[in-house]
């Protein structure tokens, strides 16, 4: 016991007399929750529009100033003719331009038809159609109150109800992503590079040559980054509850308990990538490209799976991370218990146990 | 015997490392390994502390198996590596007490055996590993590898990169830790520390060329040294090299190390031939060969 103490001390001393992974270490997580949390957002917020009437009547005007007062959309730019819809997109502010027909209250009355054209920018498909979307909405509310009086032979009227983010905040999304992102970098990519260390630095060669099984090595590589990954993942949660206002739906110590156990399997991952790369450089590519990139394209993180190619969803599956954010989506957003996550639980922590179990494997207690 | 090697063959892929290699080394005995880089001496040393698998031979260290037995070889011995291995980013003490720990015993409890060299970097006891000068970096590692006390301690070539002073002090710490029953295998590419250990193996190439006391290898030595000087000394080594009767020329410091092939001639032809050369302050004197010499004759 004395023993595995002291090598977690030497542990200890290697991660804070390195200021500069250190900083990695907590500053990561804090600039990566914040900027996923206000810069980066698919949310619709005073989108610059520009229109085109034609028509210039009351009716129009009304529909203008709907849309105007809406916090989603800013009228920057009038504009006179079709011809100038073009540059007014390529000087890029512009992300939308409205074309009233001309005669549009005219061609109402006479012929029940008004015609708008909403012409978006799509080179952000994403933007494009929310603002399609938002501008669908107000005009169609719009209709409906003009058409209060009138009795339609039948209608159907859609009631939607967001439920679990009512108020569709994107960084409710993010928490989870970024909760799964630092955790597997900070425990794959650090342990990984830690025990790579020794062997570039041939203090592996001396470990080696002593009392210490192989197991005791690992172990004592991997407990300080659990310890230091539990920090991190509290820290995420508690900014994205006071700044955010992200709620727990579900239970704390459920959250904690699975948050340890993808820890484990991020872990577990950076000891078999350790005993594949033989130098630190390597052990960092491999983490970076091997573990980064499919976490945040395969693992839903950004990118619904559901609407990936069906290649591209089978293999998402092999992704732990996939796993751990329906785990934490579920425990914070949806506030569901035990019953609910078992499943990926189990996949985890059978991920994990093969992890292991291949890294023991090929662990080599000799120079080759 | 503390290190008995048979018949050790070893390749990387299809680099012949070492082949051949058998030696025994007596219980308290300092051996040496001496020879040039890439002649096998750290793959013998990785396959003695357990860290590669012989292809072919076997191997024992103080009575265990290097292959069957090596977690019991791992409690057992001191290795040092030849390149610097201590965590440079802890301090003198903080190493210390590591490798310490590891190994289930604390600095004071051995301290006697260690304290010779201790003394000597316990001023920078705060300082860290990296930031030592080359020779303190080594009497650190050594204090490492001997913590445990160790039945048999392995040294692959410690006072390669060290100033001759820290080297002559190295070499007499090694000389004290004999005395308290420490088997040492020690290698070197430096032929004059050599001459410190009480037997040595000349190796080459991955074979053996001879094993011995340093003297009894000097002594086989079969020609007559003779020690030449000159005014240039460029000029006298081109010279000798195009001497009909010339068997070996050596440069050594400020002397040329010369043999003959003839069993014995005139000192006198030889001047002569060389002041017809040109060369003046022509010196001659009958030397002693050193292990060097006989290095070179056995690598012929």
């Amino acid at each position: 016991m004395k023993r595995f103490v002291g090598f977690i001390k030497k542990e200890f001393y290697h991660i804070f007399r390195d200021r500069r992974s250190l900083f990695i270490l907590f500053g990561m997580p804090i600039a990566q929750i914040l900027l996923f949390g206000f810069a980066i957002t698919n949310e619709i917020n005073n989108v610059d529009i520009a229109i085109l009437d034609h028509s210039k009547d009351a009716t129009t005007e009304e529909i203008i100033n709907k849309i105007s007062a809406s916090k989603y959309f800013t009228i920057k730019q009038i504009i006179a003719r079709e011809a100038e819809i073009e540059t007014a997109f390529k000087k890029g502010k512009i992300k939308a331009v409205l074309n009233f027909e001309k005669d549009f209250s005219k061609n109402l009355i006479k012929d029940q038809k008004g015609i708008i054209q909403i012409i978006t920018d799509a080179t952000n498909p994403n933007t494009a159609n929310s603002i399609t979307n938002y501008i669908n909405s107000i005009l169609q509310n719009y209709q409906q109150s003009k058409n209060k009086d009138i009795v339609m032979e039948y209608q159907i009227i859609p009631q939607t109800r967001m439920v679990y983010n009512p108020e569709l905040k994107s960084v409710f999304m993010f928490v989870p992503g970024v909760m799964t992102i630092i955790l597997m970098l900070v425990s794959a990519m650090m342990t990984s590079i830690s025990i790579t260390r020794e062997k570039e630095l041939g203090t592996m060669e001396i470990l080696l040559v002593s009392p210490l099984k192989p197991f005791q090595v690992i172990i004592g590589k991997v407990v300080p980054y659990i310890f230091l990954s539990v920090i991190n993942a509290t820290v995420i949660v508690l900014l994205s509850i006071f700044i955010f206002k992200t709620p727990v739906q579900g239970s704390l110590f459920l959250l904690g308990a699975e948050s340890v156990l993808f820890i484990i399997t991020s872990l577990a991952l950076g000891i078999l990538i350790s005993t594949i790369a033989e130098t630190q450089q390597a052990a960092m590519m491999i983490s970076l490209m091997g573990l980064m990139l499919p976490v945040i394209l395969l693992s839903g993180f950004i990118f619904p799976i559901s609407s990936m190619p069906v290649p591209l969803q089978i293999i998402s599956n092999i992704i732990p991370a996939k796993w751990f954010i329906i785990i934490i989506k579920g425990i914070m957003l949806k506030g569901v218990g035990m019953i609910y996550i078992w499943k990926e639980t189990l996949i985890l922590i059978g991920m994990t146990l093969f992890f292991i179990g291949l890294s023991v494997k090929k662990y080599k207690i000799r120079l080759e | 015997m503390s290190i008995s090697l048979s018949n050790i063959c070893k390749s990387y892929k299809k680099v012949k490392a070492v082949q051949n290699i058998s030696f025994d080394v007596n219980p308290g005995e300092l051996f040496g390994l001496i020879g040039p880089d890439g002649a096998g001496k750290t793959t013998i040393f990785r396959i003695l502390t357990t860290l590669l698998i012989p292809d072919e031979g076997t191997a024992t260290v103080a009575g265990f198996d290097v292959v069957k037995d090596y977690k019991a070889i791992r409690k057992s011995v001191g290795y040092m590596p030849g390149r610097f291995s201590l965590y440079q980013d802890l301090t003198v003490e903080e190493n210390l007490t590591f490798f310490a720990t590891i190994f289930r015993t604390t600095i004071e409890e051995n301290y006697d055996l260690i304290e010779d060299i201790y003394v000597q970097i316990e001023p920078f006891k705060d300082r860290r590993a990296g930031k030592l000068s080359g020779g303190m970096k080594q009497k650190l590692a050594l204090c490492c590898a001997l913590i445990h006390k160790p039945k048999v301690l392995f040294l692959d070539e410690p006072t390669t990169g060290v100033d001759p002073v820290s080297r002559k002090e190295f070499w007499e710490m090694l000389k004290r830790l004999q005395k308290k029953e420490i088997t040492i295998l020690v290698s070197t590419p430096y032929m004059d520390e050599a001459a410190l250990c009480d037997r040595i193996a000349l190796i080459q190439d991955g074979e053996i060329l001879d094993i011995d006391t340093p003297e009894a290898i000097v002594s086989k030595f079969p020609k007559t040294i003779y020690n030449l000087g000159a005014n240039n000394m460029y000029k006298l080594i081109q010279s000798l090299q195009s001497y009909e009767h010339k068997y070996s020329v050596f440069p050594f410091g400020e002397f040329v190390h010369y043999t003959d092939k003839r069993d014995s001639f005139e000192v006198a032809n030889l001047i002569s031939y060389l002041e017809k050369a040109g060369l003046t302050d022509i010196s001659v004197e009958v030397g002693q060969p050193n292990i060097e010499d006989a290095f070179m004759e056995l690598a012929k």
